[in-house]
């Protein structure tokens, strides 16, 4: 319980901190939309291949576009040194890790929730169809997206140049579960349920969440004190 | 049992030893200043102490157990180079927020008195980032002292502070003293560290080459360390 209770202070502060600010989420949100804006303009919306790309088309963008989120995550403790006084704090680095992981699921999804309708018009895409599907890999995909991007945030939060090494860091690992969101992004924008064809993906996004909360769960105080 | 006990210390940044087998120990009630020149390894034995960062080798043992302790931190407040509270949220919000970290029995409470304490009660619901600097010194002295901790570890305490933040913090390290807390402060400014220190240590280069009691001479002559034991 106490876990819990430290996990949402953490993730009440950086919440609250965030929503005075709206440095992060308006900048995400924006880079969103210009870039499904720039998109639409690249491919044909009345052309059945757009569909065939629309769950890659989706997930570049909440990758891009979630990344700006994630680099204000820890960056947000580095000015007054604050990150000190959380270390220094009596509550445990896991819980820590967790509430910021929170936060910035929470926002990153917020971003995705904006970005839906403005897919569906621009891509003259029914995505609708399979919504609680649709919205259950959004949050496995947002998931793993948000645990890499939080623990690498912490780990890059003291270099200089930490608003490139994210990105570069938090892709290549993010391959496996950005491939599986894919996939399933496309069969449920295009109509298809989830299925024995499909469900393969929907297991491997849940391994890589699971597989990745529990690495950076353990990792993540030595990340923060060494 | 020692509130601090520092043995054989040893820290490298790259190969170069920041730290060389310091050896440093403070009892409970004590008021340790802790001297040196800059680049003489005071923040880094401070940060080792405060669990910050880990000995290369050696260890550190607050009243007993290691410093990432959950029980250790509970007990340790800290006041570095940063005011470490969030421009973003108000003081009040700041206080609130380190009293629930520390799991106060009524953060809110505790918070409101701090503020009163340090002369920002008028100023509770306004943005850190409107403050001045004193007021911002006075909410991270707030912060710092908020849990009641039984070990105050204090990197540079008196620096960029104004006279009214200054006499804030004397007069609460004075009563923290009497109420047999333990300081260790990390200082340049001599005068105002040994009118309050029981004892004195002197890094150089990494190593502690003075630590013993604060005596009348020191306190008359801030520079008397030094010149006896410093480099020159």
């Amino acid at each position: 319980m106490e876990f819990f209770r430290q996990m949402l202070v953490i993730a009440g502060k950086d919440l609250r901190a965030e929503l005075r600010t709206k440095e992060a989420i308006n900048a995400s949100l924006a880079f969103a939309l210009v870039i499904l804006l720039l998109f639409s303009f690249a491919f044909d919306p009345s052309e059945d291949t757009t569909r065939e790309i629309s769950g890659g088309l989706l997930w570049i963008v909440f990758a891009f576009a979630g990344t700006l989120v994630l680099n204000r995550s820890f960056a947000r403790e580095v000015p007054n040194d604050c990150l000190d006084a959380l270390v220094a704090a009596p509550i445990s680095a896991a819980a820590l890790f967790m509430g910021k992981a929170l936060a910035n699921f929470a926002l990153v999804i917020a971003v995705e929730l904006v970005s839906l309708p403005v897919f569906g018009i621009f891509y003259n895409v029914q995505w609708t169809r399979q919504f609680w599907a649709l919205l259950l890999v959004l949050a496995l995909g947002t998931w793993g997206l948000t645990v890499i991007g939080t623990i690498f945030s912490a780990l890059t939060v003291n270099i200089r140049l930490r608003e490139l090494m994210l990105p570069l860091l938090v892709y290549p690992v993010m391959i496996p579960a950005l491939m599986g969101a894919m996939r399933l992004s496309t069969d449920l924008v295009a109509g298809k349920p989830l299925s024995s064809e499909n469900d393969v993906w929907l297991r491997l996004l849940v391994a890589f969440d699971a597989v990745f909360s529990a690495l950076s769960l353990v990792l993540v105080e030595t990340v923060l004190v060494g | 049992m020692r509130a601090v006990a520092a043995e054989g210390v040893w820290k490298f940044y790259g190969d170069y030893p920041a730290l060389r087998d310091v050896i440093l120990h403070a009892e409970p009630g004590e008021c340790l200043a802790l001297i040196g020149r800059n680049g003489a390894g005071k923040t880094t034995l401070l940060r080792i102490i405060a669990g910050f960062a880990k000995a290369g080798r050696g260890q550190v043992r607050i009243f007993g157990n290691d410093p990432r302790e959950t029980e250790s931190r509970r007990r340790v407040g800290f006041v570095g180079h940063g005011i470490a509270v969030y421009d973003e949220l108000s003081a009040l919000e700041n206080l609130t927020l380190f009293g629930r970290l520390y799991n106060l029995a009524d953060p809110g409470k505790t918070a409101l008195e701090w503020l009163e304490r340090t002369g920002l009660e008028r100023a509770k619901d306004g943005l850190v980032r409107e403050f001045s600097r004193g007021m911002r010194q006075r909410l991270a002295v707030a912060r710092a002292f908020l849990h009641r901790p039984s070990l105050l570890l204090l990197d540079e305490p008196f620096t960029a502070l104004d006279d009214r933040a200054i006499a804030v913090l004397q007069h609460l390290l004075k009563q923290a003293l009497t109420e047999g807390r333990t300081v260790i402060m990390s200082t340049h400014q001599l005068r105002e560290a040994l009118e309050l220190a029981t004892h004195v240590a002197l890094l150089n280069r990494g190593t502690i080459a003075f630590h013993g009691a604060r005596t009348a001479e020191m306190a008359a002559d801030p520079g008397w360390v030094y010149a006896h034991y410093g480099e020159g």
